[in-house]
């Protein structure tokens, strides 16, 4: 086909888009029908407002256990055992440790390094070593303080980056799970002909999910001998493999079950594979007695994953007009003790790390490194939030440097029509970064508001006033080849009464697909949205449309469905006379019932469709080079703060986010996504700080002292959409799930500094900003705000 | 484990009466004993929000509630809410529920509020509704719906 590359970068307008819009009938009218763009109440949400809504832990079985799971103090070392207190009746308690595994004792993520039960060695604090379970949940609590693992601790845990780098090895080959390096053009070329060089180090700090929903699982064995496991999880086909590998079962012979998900942001991407098999096992040794695994907000802060800390050293030059030559960027994550994700989480923040400007010569190596922290997994974002705060804070103190404004520096380097990114990929011609920074500054007031909080801040009292921005994009989908590898699977199926269900493994955990893929299918089959639904996620049941991350549902399944829908419906054209311009629910439902009478041993109309990526697409993983991802969303987020000098406290006082996504198929869900991404980024920004322990463990594990923005601490978020041009999902969608995550750190971060200006503080680095980080920054400044 | 007590309570208007340990939790004494699953808990120490219930019309987290306060009093929670409360709808229609975990507690609380204060100001609902927390939302839909709920015409007893 006669297309390149640069057509489907953002989507573009690209021969795709026009291929599909071309299979629509000729006797369909151009126009969109109102299903795609209009705010479709949730489908869910009756339910769920009502307090009906079954999650995991309202579930009851008669004769079910309940499971507890015991776990390592020390950070890494040898077991040595595991003594039980003679003075219990264990005869009552179900137990399971490494030895009961039948099959593989591996949660087999990518590397497969990580053992389901410590049977040995172990790296971490709160590994699991051993399961229990009992009837009765309170009996629980006495029999795990009755257990007690004897370990013999490693000398010296590593919980730095850098100082797990320097030991050069412990945890595995160089303590580096992976190193990737990105370069493009001539870096020695772009450091002669830089005339000024910013150097600085930037870091952010864990940042915990806190889903409302605590993880948990319930396991039993059906009375066909099927392995069942349902739950909260985003990823029901990552929980089936795992659980064939554990159980040494045949897919045939498991069952995977999503129920409704109280929230996931990545949390619930990986992890619940540990809890599904540990609930496996548990069953599996009760002879298939059902066993819930729920965790306590305690438990799932201290054992699940966060997001990975990250430090970043960056150069980066440019000529006296601003442009720049060269940007050299060291990029390091805090892997923890497993690899568990942390190769992709590398790359995707790899490929993030230059921003969305134009850069003639540029180095990215990244590493994700390993610790005796308890691994660090997928988080909304996915390593991206980490890199862009840290160029975007680059970007400022370059403009410092140069003597222009933060916002000059990006207006002359934004990547444009024509361009080629730092990672190789052609910006296409209907790429309009500027309107989407026109439109912040507008509807911020951005440059007024500067003016007014200089005079502000010239009066010198102990409040002082700032606004920053932050210009961003985020790839949706998998990164590089991962579409292509993951080959996803959706389907829809058509009832005689012409009731139309869509059959994917996306996962509801919030976001809004049970709606947005209704949408998407009722748009393509001419139908009202009410005639659709999706049908409850079981691997039993639906295919494998791949995990429910890396804002792909509405992208890249949507697409699938979409195709799988039109192909239903040109079915029902050929082969039970629907007519081309009949667009009715009524005739649609005749339709299906002449296919069925026509058929009186078929057992379903249904139709599979896969996903294909869109030609010319390439990417090289060796060089880090090509077109990472189908479609970006371009940004521009502008935040408004006022800092008190005496107290370090920050307010947010505005928040303006606008962003280019495509066709919005849903404007409530969607600004429903940007809101509470902004938000969860703004306790990433201000408030949420993972505290450690000695062993390295989460010392504040509790929702009273690791602090999320409430209804008090959230601004006005005001956030507006451009469509400007097609994406290259369902009618033109794009990802939108995680791009608000990326850009509230660093706008934060740089109204701080720009309220800051003329006091003598230091540029804050570092996230989260906590008011002693503030206070510290400020130190030597008269309290009253003058520079001492 | 404290001697069981007989409980005389009304719970969603309905007399009630059970044998109970009066130090349990009356979270759970909702959700495990009497199958009144709406609800959830989020942390179990009073700081999200999400098992909120109204005891003699006050909102309080039930985590940290035991069964013997509930002596004689008149508890209410989500399931005992009236079928047409506006906040059902305006919560729906407004998308102030994403994952739904915090929503019937959210609800609950924008219950509380409105019960005593019908035409509550922006930042009175922001300020009344900051013991409930949201991961999903950042909360500018909630203000919304309790906004619209707030303004629907009051035709049902309180």
């Amino acid at each position: 086909m006669g297309w390149t590359a640069a057509d489907f970068v953002d989507g573009g307008s690209g021969p795709a888009i026009l291929a599909r819009m071309d299979q629509s009938s000729p006797a369909t009218p151009v126009t969109r029908s109102p299903v795609i763009g209009s705010a479709v109440p949730r489908k869910d949400a009756a339910e769920k407002v009502r307090g009906r809504a079954r999650y995991i832990d309202d579930l009851k079985y008669p004769g079910m256990l309940h499971g507890a799971t015991v776990r390592t103090r020390a950070a890494g070392g040898r077991l040595l055992g595991i003594d039980f207190d003679p003075a219990v009746d264990w005869s009552s308690f179900v137990v399971v440790t490494a030895a009961d595994i039948p099959g593989a004792n591996s949660t087999g993520m990518l590397d497969g390094d990580q053992p389901v039960l410590a049977a040995d060695r172990f790296r971490h604090s709160a590994e699991p070593v051993a399961l229990i379970a009992h009837p009765d949940r309170a009996r629980l609590r006495e029999a795990l303080a009755a257990i007690r693992v004897r370990e013999d601790a490693q000398p010296r845990p590593l919980f730095d980056i850098d100082a797990s780098l320097a030991a050069g090895g412990g945890l595995c080959p160089g303590n580096t799970f992976r190193d990737y390096l990105m370069s493009h053009g001539d870096l020695a070329a772009g450091e002669a002909q830089a005339e000024v060089v910013f150097e600085g180090r930037f870091e952010t700090g864990a940042q915990e999910h806190v889903y409302i929903e605590p993880q948990g699982m319930i396991a039993h064995v059906d009375a066909a001998g099927v392995l069942v496991v349902e739950g909260s999880m985003q990823c029901p086909y990552y929980v089936l493999d795992t659980l064939a590998a554990v159980t040494a079962r045949s897919a045939g012979e498991l069952r995977v079950v999503q129920r409704t998900t109280g929230g996931g942001f990545g949390g619930k991407e990986e992890y619940p594979s540990h809890i599904a098999a540990h609930a496996a096992l548990l069953t599996l040794a009760a002879g298939g007695r059902p066993v819930k695994l729920v965790y306590d907000r305690a438990e799932d802060m201290l054992a699940t994953p966060k997001r990975h800390p990250s430090r970043t050293q960056v150069r980066v030059g440019a000529r006296r007009d601003g442009r720049l030559t060269f940007v050299d960027i060291d990029f390091a994550l805090d892997g923890g003790a497993y690899s568990t994700l942390s190769p992709v989480v590398l790359s995707r923040g790899v490929i993030h790390a230059p921003g969305p400007y134009r850069c003639p010569s540029a180095r990215v190596r990244g590493r994700a490194v390993a610790t005796n922290h308890p691994p660090n997994g997928a988080f909304r974002g996915f390593g991206a939030p980490q890199s862009i705060f840290a160029i975007e804070q680059a970007m400022d103190g370059l403009a410092r440097q140069l003597g222009i404004s933060p916002l000059a520096l990006r207006q002359i380097n934004m990547l444009r029509p024509g361009d080629v990114s730092v990672a190789g990929q052609a910006i296409d011609s209907a790429t309009d970064f500027d309107a989407v920074l026109a439109q912040a500054l507008a509807e911020s007031d951005y440059l007024a508001r500067q003016a007014r909080h200089a005079a502000f801040n010239a009066t010198g009292g102990r409040l002082r006033r700032g606004i920053g921005l932050a210009t961003f994009h985020h790839g949706a989908g998998f990164t590089g080849n991962g579409e292509v590898v993951l080959a996803s699977e959706a389907a829809v199926r058509a009832r005689r009464d012409g009731q139309v269900e869509v059959l994917a493994s996306s996962s509801e955990m919030g976001q809004g697909n049970t709606t947005t893929l209704c949408q998407i299918a009722a748009d393509a089959l001419g139908l009202p949205v009410e005639r659709v639904t999706q049908a409850p996620v079981d691997t039993q049941e639906v295919p494998d449309s791949g995990p429910t991350v890396a804002s792909r549902t509405c992208m890249v399944v949507g697409l699938i469905v979409e195709q799988a829908a039109r192909q239903l419906r040109a079915r029902l054209i050929d082969e039970a006379a629907l007519a081309r311009e009949d667009m009715s629910a009524e005739g649609f439902a005749a339709a299906c019932a002449r296919w069925f009478d026509a058929r009186a041993d078929a057992p379903a109309l249904e139709v599979h469709a896969r996903y294909e990526p869109p030609a010319g697409v390439m990417w090289d993983e060796t060089t880090f080079q090509g077109s990472p991802y189908a479609g970006y969303a371009w940004a521009t987020y502008v935040a408004e703060v006022e800092v008190d000098l005496l107290t370090g406290e920050a307010t947010l006082l505005d928040f303006v986010a606008v962003q280019e996504v495509g066709r919005v198929v849903n404007p409530v869900i969607a600004a429903g996504q940007v809101e509470g991404g902004v938000a969860q980024a703004i306790g990433f920004a201000l408030y949420e700080k993972v505290v450690r322990g000695a062993q390295g463990e989460m010392a504040n594990n509790r929702i009273t002292n690791y602090i999320i923005p409430t209804s008090a601490d959230v601004p006005p978020i005001r956030v507006f959409f451009q469509e400007q041009r097609a994406g290259t999902g369902p009618a033109g969608a794009k990802g939108l799930g995680e791009l608000p995550m990326d850009g509230p750190g660093p706008a934060i971060v740089s109204a701080l500094n720009a309220a800051l200006e003329g006091t003598g503080a230091m540029p804050l680095s570092r996230l989260p900003a906590m008011p002693e980080d503030i206070l510290e920054a400020t130190a030597g400044v008269h309290r009253t705000g003058e520079a001492a | 484990m404290s001697t069981d007590i007989t409980l005389r309570l009304t719970l969603n208007g309905q007399p009630v009466e059970c044998v109970v340990d009066p130090t349990r939790r009356v979270l759970d004494l909702l959700r495990e004993d009497l199958g009144l699953t709406g609800s959830k808990e989020g942390c179990g120490e009073g700081e999200c929000g999400a098992c909120a219930v109204l005891l003699d019309g006050a909102m309080v987290n039930s985590c940290l509630l035991l069964a013997g306060q509930l002596q004689d009093a008149a508890l209410r929670t989500i399931e005992g809410l009236p079928t047409d409360d506006p906040l059902f709808e305006a919560f729906a229609r407004a998308g102030a529920t994403q994952c739904g975990i915090c929503t019937p507690g959210m609800v609950v609380a924008a219950r509380a509020l409105l019960d005593r204060e019908p035409a509550p100001s922006r930042e009175r609902i922001r300020e009344a509704l900051a013991g409930n927390l949201c991961r999903c939302t950042g909360y500018v839909r909630i203000l919304d719906a309790v906004e619209a709920a707030a303004r629907v015409p009051s035709g049902r007893a309180s």
